[in-house]
């Protein structure tokens, strides 16, 4: 030590501001991960309603598979109408799925799409999706959501085979369901 | 103070310490508080280890003999939680406390009532944690690394008290390294420049920049779990927006700089170590500074190799598997200048000298397993099988607790003002050594066979190489109750130590006399 002693108070309040700064970081990073997913298309992710159109790709086909999982809980009918579509890259195509609830109470629903390999994810468009609402189902209400898409034409060539695979959660507890007063009272 | 009886005559009023149990509670000496980690964490060591202990008893033999598959979940998951939190953090900070004013000349830790605030969180901190135990449902049952959703919506009742625990452990250790860097940047006596310091304190900088760092983000990890279980977020769930594999991103952008955490004191302390025993001046000491500054930087950038598998695009596999091995470079200097120290040095194999050379031989293995482990495809292989957990315990055992083990024994002296027993201490290394590569070596090879981690049973194909895993254990868990005999043993008596027991020991803890008074370098020594 010299004959005045270095104070600590400007050290350690720098000290704690980087404490305070990496606690924020940590949150910081939920955000920060959903755009790097975003942008560079890991992880399945599948982007927002797409708004453009395309020129289609006549000369190249690309088989699109459907899978429909309830996750843990789940008691819903959830499937597509066909396990999978071929489209040429560029056009709008549609599948249908059904969901119904068995239950006698009403619920609450969303699905969350993933594309797989993760890699093409940039490259499905979606124009119309059941995923960008909930499902809110009376008891034994069953429904047919349609799911609008486009591959894009710039699809790496050596991907020939999509999977879309929706995963639907059960949300009653976050979203209350709003009840419906049965259609007609005499049955 | 007032009240202590001044029983040493006229030495104007003598500071010694005040009597009692209050003295332990209230103390703001830095050599008390080093005490009380040391002890502290000692007592987590046990118990950290008598979890292992249930869980090499359940291995014994195929099948399920001892404990229900729920309760070995949560003592795979405790052990882990303890060995890390409770026994080797705080064992360092324990070193750091006693010794860094020791070795730079202050007369204490920049702020000495913080410094006891941050050890007394620690005993709360696990009463808290290890009461989950007895609760119903179950303590935290989900490993040490608590991934979501396992550890958010199928956790037992209890993780809001581990959540809880982890915070005020969390707390204790950014406190102890703010006070760390304080001390270091504030304290040096005259002369004392960065490069002439010590490499312990250097590596202890460093470290407590790390912990400053990753802390808070641990800190924020359990909050967003604490948000989702409790005030219906969606952080980590899936179902409302959130994504299960965020959680591994932040744990382990936490995690992976943990790990050199809990390795570069020891690198340190070892670093003192090999020259004394070698009597030559370290080989490399910048190189040695910069390796360290190094190795904390890459901790950085390599997180994602604990998530080869979670589908990562094959550019982010490549880089995280080529910055993890990069990692080797630094560290294989490090051994290089230990080795090159002992090169033609006059070399006597005290207890400190073994347990460093057993450190830099078997941390070794462990680094080139984990090298194994950063090629990303053979990852796809090796992962969470046996072949992970015996590379973790070789860096971890013979790495972090040899580095602990070296630092008592060579500090004993120092800290009791007694020898200690040469041939116990010997054998308690001999000991240790046998029963430790008895227990994880041949978890190498059932790891490669395919045997998974965290599952009570396995395939009858991997009896055998069990059996000697636990017996292993066994003698290694039974002889640690021996080294609580030897320090005991020396605490009570043995020969008187001189102020610097081991020739060619260099640094200014060996100025001061043996036990170290209470209060040291009260004026500032001068440092040529």
């Amino acid at each position: 030590m010299s004959d005045t002693p270095r104070p600590n108070k400007p050290l350690v309040t720098r000290l704690l501001i980087l404490v305070v700064a990496m606690f924020a970081f940590g949150f910081a990073l939920v955000p920060l991960y959903d755009v790097m997913c975003k942008a560079l298309g890991i992880n399945g992710k599948t982007g927002d309603q797409y708004t453009q159109t395309q020129q289609v790709d006549d000369s190249r086909q690309v088989r699109v598979q459907f899978l429909a999982t309830n996750n843990a809980d789940m008691t819903w009918g959830f499937f597509p109408k066909a396990q999978e579509l071929t489209v040429h890259p560029g056009a709008v195509s549609e599948m249908l799925f059904v969901a119904q609830n068995p239950t006698d109470k009403p619920m609450t629903a969303q699905a969350i799409p993933s594309i797989s390999p993760s890699t093409a994810a940039v490259y499905f468009h979606k124009t119309e999706c059941f995923c960008f609402t909930q499902q809110m189902l009376q008891p034994g209400e069953r429904i047919e959501m349609p799911v609008r898409f486009i591959v894009d034409r710039d699809l790496p060539k050596d991907v020939k085979h999509l999977t879309l695979a929706y995963t639907l959660f059960d949300i009653t507890a976050r979203m209350p369901p709003v009840i419906r007063p049965v259609a007609a009272s005499g049955g | 103070m007032s009240a202590v009886i001044d029983d040493h005559g006229h030495e104007g009023h003598a500071h010694g310490p005040a009597k009692g149990l209050m003295r332990w509670v209230l103390t703001t000496n830095h050599k008390d508080i080093g005490t009380l980690y040391l002890w502290f964490s000692f007592c987590m060591f046990l118990l950290g280890g008598s979890f292992a202990m249930v869980i090499r008893a359940e291995l014994f033999q195929p099948g399920l003999q001892i404990v229900e598959p729920a309760f070995f979940n949560q003592m795979t998951t405790m052990h882990g939680l303890v060995m890390v939190f409770g026994a080797v953090m705080p064992a360092f900070v324990g070193l750091a406390n006693w010794m860094i004013p020791l070795m730079i000349g202050a007369p204490d830790m920049a702020l000495p009532r913080m410094n006891n605030f941050s050890f007394w969180l620690l005993p709360a901190a696990f009463l808290l944690l290890v009461s989950t135990l007895f609760t119903p449902g179950g303590g935290p049952n989900f490993g040490w690394t608590f991934y979501a959703p396992l550890s958010t919506t199928y956790a037992p009742e209890s993780v809001t008290y581990f959540i809880f625990a982890i915070h005020l452990m969390g707390i204790s250790s950014i406190m102890g390294a703010i006070n760390v860097v304080a001390t270091i940047l504030n304290l040096r006596a005259p002369g004392m420049t960065l490069m002439k310091m010590p490499l312990f304190v250097w590596t202890w900088l460093i470290t407590a920049f790390l912990l400053i760092a990753v802390m808070p983000v641990l800190a924020g990890c359990v909050t967003m779990m604490l948000m989702d279980i409790h005030f219906h977020t969606s952080f980590f769930s899936a179902a409302g927006g959130g994504d299960p594999v965020l959680f591994q991103h932040v744990f382990w952008f936490f995690g992976h700089p943990e790990v050199y955490i809990m390795i570069l004191p020891a690198f340190g302390a070892v670093s003192s170590i090999i020259p004394a025993f070698s009597r030559k001046p370290l080989f490399g000491y910048t190189s040695m500074v910069y390796a360290t500054a190094s190795i904390a930087f890459l901790s950085f950038i390599v997180w994602a190799h604990h998530m080869f598998v979670v589908g990562i695009p094959l550019v982010g596999e490549l880089f995280f598997m080529y910055a993890t091995m990069l990692i080797a470079v630094p560290t294989g200097v490090k051994v290089f200048n230990w080795v090159s120290t002992m090169w033609q040095g006059e070399l006597t194999f005290e207890t400190p000298m073994l347990f460093a050379v057993a450190f830099v031989i078997l941390f070794t293995i462990g680094g080139f397993s984990g090298l194994m482990l950063a090629i990303a495809p053979a990852d796809f292989q090796y992962q969470d099988t046996y072949f992970v957990v015996a590379h973790f315990h070789y860096v971890l055992v013979p790495g972090a607790i040899f580095g602990i083990f070296a630092s008592a024994y060579y500090w004993l002296p120092k800290w009791t003002g007694h020898m200690y027993d040469e041939t116990l201490g010997k054998l308690h290394f001999w000991l240790s050594f046998i029963g430790m590569n008895m227990a994880f070596f041949p978890m190498h090879f059932v790891g490669l066979a395919g045997m998974p981690r965290r599952v009570p049973d396995y395939n009858l194909q991997f009896a055998d190489f069990n059996m000697v895993s636990s017996i292993g254990a066994f003698t290694f868990g039974a002889t640690q109750i021996f080294f609580l005999f030897i320090v005991i043993k020396t605490i009570r008596g043995g020969p008187p130590a001189p102020a610097k027991p081991w020739d060619g020991a260099e640094g200014l803890e060996w100025t001061v006399p043996s036990p170290a008074p209470y209060h040291t370098f009260v004026t500032p020594p001068e440092v040529k």
